[in-house]
């Protein structure tokens, strides 16, 4: 295992607010990895600057050894790392498969002359070849023409996934995939993750289900108020005083 | 098989149409055929979810520009068109970099004051754009023949059917890019921009695309409309044309190809034949505005929702066991 993603000395801040505090971890190739820490620790915004929807106040991304902080959302996409949103942010008006063709807009790339002569039918069928694949794979073949806006909640998430999938990633940043899931569909997530990972696919989540954290993850990174807190195995976190302590803490209620 | 007798039946019905009607009939039939393309262009614009208020304008760059290419460097008139259409499109691109900084609601007036700036130009400047009074003397068609048929562009029929052409070529064009993965990009970025960016699409290289594409064809449908009258001036081209192609989008529906088509000829000639009939086209804007408003109320979705609903039930009846995903 090689060093992959790589975040160095990233800081956030808004303001006077540092949101990330010179955070930096590795992301091992192939890898599932966990970024775990209490509310408000700088988690999802260390995910925006990875993913390129913010552009970090100091400090890399790294990927294969290239900084890709600051980039534009759609050029760290085209350099495979691909994301997924909180919630259930799809394309509601579109249909299932009609979202999943949006997802193969970098491999199959539109050509508008082409389109317009009738020359991309090759293209075409690949694209919607490939969404039919990314479908199948969550298991929503048997909805493909429903609307999107109008799926249960865990085919929307399975969905959100089955778009980033489509666009044959190398790293899948998932943000919050289980929230909202009952322990059946958690159960089938964590199986559909570790699939992507038999595939190759290296895996960054932003996560509170701990269980499903705990059971999926090779490596977690802890978080707490924007530092650095702890990293190892599930073990090593499990038991680890410091993210105990930033976890239970004074108060008794947990994330 | 139907579909292509019901295809070969609407075409014979527009060929025929101009000998039913009388002159002024028949040119206003070639102004609706001009206006047809100008509000499907529009439409391209809003599938990536902005609507601008200097689409008209931008319809009055391709007729300045074609104009303008004709009088003062000879440029043969169809060739001069397309010109117009290509300039109208490269202006676009332009406005976008100071436009595309804007969405929604700010977009709205930005465009707005973009479309302002360019018609205050036309009439700041008496050369080349001949100031408040236009250019006139605008060189016509040529006349041309093909064999069955002599084009004399002096007839509006001629033209009718030169413009028919060509429109219907335009409008096949934008329906191919609309049923394109390219269009699919372009409802991608309306509905979720955050996600079509997340799966690698240049959100704001789609919308200027959408951008550059819908004002060449409203130029080259100004082009078509310059050529035709003869003589263009800044006030052809003001907002109250902009209000009245919002008004075709919004009462025809803007969720498919046809809407807009449909708002702008079942309006048109409600306008020609209703309205001058009763003596009340004076009224036209206060009409227009009732409509406006009537439709938004009790037609939310627009002419097109009609069609539909009746499609529905004609393909319901015809075939019950046909599933909907179909």
């Amino acid at each position: 295992m090689t060093d992959f993603l790589e975040v160095k000395d990233l800081t956030m801040r808004f303001g006077g607010l540092t949101a990330v505090d010179s955070l930096s971890f590795k992301v091992a190739h192939g890898s599932i990895h966990g970024l775990i820490g209490p509310n408000g620790a700088g988690k999802t915004t260390t995910f925006n600057m990875i993913s390129g929807f913010y552009k970090p106040t100091e400090g890399q991304v790294l990927l294969r050894g290239e900084d890709i902080s600051g980039l534009q959302m759609h050029e760290v996409a085209r350099r495979g790392v691909v994301r997924t949103f909180q919630h259930s942010t799809l394309f509601a008006e579109l249909t299932v498969l009609e979202n999943a063709l949006v997802g193969t807009h970098m491999p199959f790339r539109p050509n508008i002359f082409a389109a317009i002569i009738g020359w991309d039918k090759e293209d075409r069928s690949g694209a919607e070849a490939r969404a039919k694949e990314a479908l199948e794979f969550f298991g929503l073949d048997h909805v493909m023409q429903e609307r999107a806006g109008d799926l249960s909640h865990g085919h929307q998430r399975a969905l959100g996934m089955a778009v980033a999938y489509a666009s044959h990633p190398d790293v899948i940043l998932l943000d919050e995939p289980f929230t909202g899931m009952n322990p059946e569909e958690t159960r089938q997530m964590m199986d559909l993750m570790e699939r992507l990972k038999a595939d190759g696919i290296t895996i960054l989540i932003v996560e509170h289900d701990m269980q499903a954290i705990m059971g999926l993850c090779d490596t977690i990174t802890c978080m707490s108020f924007g530092k650095f807190l702890a990293e190892g195995g599930p073990q090593d976190i499990r038991n680890h005083p410091a993210v105990i302590e930033a976890y239970l803490g004074g108060a008794r209620h947990v994330a | 098989m139907p579909k292509f007798l019901i295809w070969i039946a609407a075409i014979a019905a527009l060929i025929a149409l101009p000998h039913g009607l009388s002159f002024s009939q028949q040119e206003i039939l070639v102004f609706l055929t001009i206006n047809v393309l100008l509000v499907a262009s529009y439409r391209l614009l809003t599938l990536t979810g902005e609507w601008s208020l200097a689409h008209v304008v931008i319809m009055g760059v391709g007729a300045y520009s074609s104009a303008l290419l004709t009088k003062k460097l000879g440029v043969y008139v169809p060739v001069s068109m397309l010109l117009g259409g290509v300039v109208a499109a490269l202006i676009a691109v332009l406005l976008s970099f100071p436009l595309f900084r804007m969405k929604g609601f700010y977009f709205l007036i930005g465009s707005f004051a973009a479309g302002e700036i360019i018609r205050l130009l036309w009439k700041r400047f008496r050369d080349p754009f001949g100031g408040a009074k236009g250019i006139k003397g605008i060189d016509p068609m040529p006349d041309f023949s093909i064999g069955f048929y002599q084009f004399d562009f002096f007839e509006p029929t001629s033209y009718y059917y030169f413009a028919g052409v060509i429109v219907a070529f335009c409008l096949w064009i934008l329906w191919r890019i609309e049923k394109s993965p390219v269009g699919l990009t372009f409802h991608a970025v309306h509905w979720q921009d955050k996600l079509a960016q997340a799966s690698g699409v240049n959100v704001r290289a789609y919308r200027t695309l959408a951008f550059a594409i819908a004002s060449g064809f409203a130029g080259i449908s100004g082009a078509l409309l310059a050529h035709y009258v003869g003589t263009i001036n800044p006030n052809a081209f003001d907002i109250d044309l902009m209000v009245f192609v919002l008004t075709w989008a919004i009462v025809g529906g803007t969720a498919t190809f046809y809407g807009p088509i449909l708002g702008c000829v079942v309006l048109t000639v409600l306008n020609e034949i209703v309205l001058r009939e009763l003596g009340l086209e004076q009224m036209r804007p206060l009409v227009y505005g009732a409509i406006m408003i009537l439709s938004i109320l009790f037609l939310p979705n627009g002419l097109e929702s009609i069609v539909q609903k009746l499609t529905k039930r004609r393909a319901a009846n015809s075939a019950p066991e046909r599933s909907p995903a179909e």
